[in-house]
């Protein structure tokens, strides 16, 4: 990174229309299609999530022996009463999908704020110390990388026991250097200029520069991160779950519906189908409005 | 440049002594006792003493580190608890075919990735450039353990084109040298085989391809787009090139560079992510091979793959890292 965008607002006519950085960010958002496709789709999924119990048609635990493997609704044989079909129990898919969405969110959650607390921490702590710190911290992000991320994930679940709070920890921690990276690049960055030495020579301790001063700086990068964060934590507590370590039976989630309707494949199509295509939704929205937020937060990355 | 490899050599020394560490630390990550854990609540006390002096795990821990390092650089992994079979054996015998599976998901992801971007590239927000931007948007979020099952179903149970699993039909004999059957069947010019064992690759491997080739498309697509904009692209067309010349040799040929870094990135990527695809198809390799170990909570055998696998990826990341270098000479030691 050589010249730091200056701003235009010295220049006394876009002083009268400029709105702040943030205004201006989201107007630029707007503008881009893409991102405002995949803030529908988020939508979409949190209103399913938030208020699950009055949109599901039915609880998505409760098993009817008599209307096991049924196909949904426009197949020979299906009903409106479950009209995604319903799993070898009798229980209603789209309820069940309608929950997961549920587990999904809080995945993407809880896995996210963990790896973006410990990552700007270790990143602005190595970024701003420098010298030895600098140098712990960072050999031992290089040493989380060193494992493709999956198999990572896999092997901590696989010592940690499997259950659904286990994989989002170990969701979170995989992607800790993302973000330690990110962090560490911008708070040197930032360093380095004016304003942070003229706050330090006020006084400011170093919590204060690092959080006050430096941290909000770096905002635009890491927000982008954060979003694309939530859905390679979907896609990866999907996995998990499918793979039969993350979310436990009969725990409406994506992927452990997945891993269900895989023994049914010779006999219900839409067992497999539907389940997965809200992995593929979900984790499609995220990056959507992650791809968007990046070109309206970094105007230095447009095309 | 020799300089350059020393350096990024010496750098891998770090780093895998890093994961050998965390590698080893696994197994004191169990929540109560590994040897009860491996063995279940009703095993004995006896057995539990014997595993656990088997594991070392009755000794302090810079001795057993330092058993586990000794080990590892006479290049002794244990045994498999459940085949008691040596681990480095086991592992032999199903890295090819992992290898086999990446490098075919690689080649795809190479070509269809590649072809897509350029023709995105020089016909920009044209209707395929639309088109194949949305299926790489798509691509990216793929869960590729749901796509191969979805393909399971449309291409073996409904249509039959291709068989459901595995890497090759029970009828068929193969006598097998490298274990990589594509080329076992060519080495041995058993063309029945050659055909058996391709068409058990094609959805494993496409399934595979899918988010590289997505990765792949986006970044050749955006390259080329910046060095079309250049200067000498003008220039040649100015002097009468045809299209074809413009876009392959003077435009794609510098735009490479980052195109080349993402496939090998995207490679090491692949030989961990395969541990989804073989679950699916039943693809006898190393990562259905851990995931099996997993589930089977055979610990010593999970920390030997995870090792192999980490080893793997940190030097084939070294490669693309020097490879880098040696096509794009402005890069230094940093």
């Amino acid at each position: 990174m050589t010249t730091t965008a200056a701003p235009l607002k010295n220049s006394a006519a876009e002083a009268e229309k400029s709105y702040g950085p943030l205004t201006e960010a989201l107007l630029r958002l707007r503008k881009n299609k893409i991102a405002v496709a995949g803030i529908i789709i988020i939508s979409l999924f949190l209103v399913m999530a938030l208020f699950s119990q009055w949109i599901a048609p039915h609880d998505p635990l409760a098993q009817s022996l008599y209307d096991k493997l049924k196909p949904p609704v426009w197949d020979e044989g299906g009903s409106w009463s479950y009209p995604l079909g319903t799993d070898d129990f009798g229980r209603d898919l789209l309820s069940r999908i309608i929950y997961g969405s549920r587990i999904s969110m809080l995945v993407g959650i809880v896995a996210v704020s963990i790896s973006l607390f410990f990552g700007t921490l270790a990143g602005a702590v190595a970024g701003f110390y420098g010298g030895k710190i600098d140098n712990i911290i960072m050999r031992l992000m290089d040493i989380l990388l060193a494992f493709p991320s999956i198999l990572l994930a896999i092997v901590i679940v696989a010592f940690l026991g499997p259950s659904l709070r286990n994989a989002m920890i170990a969701i979170g921690v995989v992607s800790i250097p993302r973000y330690a990276r990110i962090v560490r690049g911008s708070v040197l960055e930032e360093y380095a200029k004016d304003y942070v030495q003229a706050a330090r020579a006020l006084g400011a301790g170093d919590v204060r520069l690092i959080f006050i001063h430096i941290l909000p700086n770096c905002l635009a990068p890491l927000i982008v991160q954060t979003t694309l964060g939530f859905a390679s934590a979907i896609l990866e507590a999907a996995a998990l779950s499918f793979l039969g370590l993350g979310a436990q039976p009969p725990t409406p989630e994506w992927g452990a519906m997945l891993a269900n309707g895989r023994a049914l494949i010779l006999r219900a199509w839409w067992a497999v189908t539907f389940p997965g295509l809200m992995i593929l939704l979900a984790v499609l929205g995220f990056n959507l409005l992650g791809d968007g937020l990046r070109d309206a937060l970094d105007p230095r990355l447009r095309e | 440049m020799s300089k350059f490899i020393l350096h990024r050599f010496l750098s891998l020394i770090p780093t895998l002594l890093g994961i050998s560490i965390l590698v080893f630390f696994m197994i004191h990550m169990i929540p109560g006792d590994p040897a009860e854990m491996m063995l279940g609540e009703r095993a004995s006390e006896q057995s539990l003493k014997e595993l656990r002096e088997d594991l070392g795990l009755d000794k302090p821990l810079y001795v057993q580190y330092g058993l586990f390092m000794a080990r590892l650089f006479r290049g002794d992994l244990g045994r498999a608890y459940k085949t008691n079979e040596k681990i480095t054996t086991e592992i032999a015998e199903r890295f090819p075919a992992t290898i086999e599976l990446s490098i075919a998901a690689i080649i795809i992801a190479t070509i269809f990735g590649m072809a897509a971007g350029i023709i995105s590239a020089t016909k920009q927000y044209s209707i395929f450039d639309y088109t194949s931007m949305v299926f790489s948007l798509i691509g990216v979020s793929m869960p590729i353990f749901w796509l191969g099952l979805v393909l399971m179903i449309i291409f073996s149970l409904n249509l039959g084109w291709l068989p459901l699993s595995g890497r090759l039909s029970y009828h068929i004999n193969l006598e097998t040298v490298t274990r990589i059957y594509l080329l076992d069947s060519i080495l041995s010019q058993n063309w029945p085989a050659f055909k058996d064992a391709l068409w058990h690759l094609i959805m494993p491997a496409f399934t595979l391809s899918t988010i590289p080739m997505a990765i792949i498309a986006r970044i050749t697509r955006s390259s080329m787009l910046e060095v079309l904009r250049q200067d000498y692209i003008r220039t040649a067309k100015a002097k009468g090139l045809g299209p074809v010349v413009v876009y392959l040799k003077h435009g794609l040929k510098n735009a490479l560079i980052p195109v080349i870094t993402v496939i090998g990135l995207q490679f090491g990527i692949l030989m961990g992510g395969a541990i989804l695809t073989e679950t699916i198809f039943a693809w006898p390799g190393i990562g259905k091979w851990i995931l099996d170990a997993v589930y089977a909570r055979d610990f010593n055998a999970v920390q030997g793959g995870t090792m192999l696998v980490a080893t793997t990826f940190v030097l084939i990341n070294m490669l693309v890292d020097i490879l880098y270098a040696w096509v794009n000479p402005r890069i230094k030691v940093s």
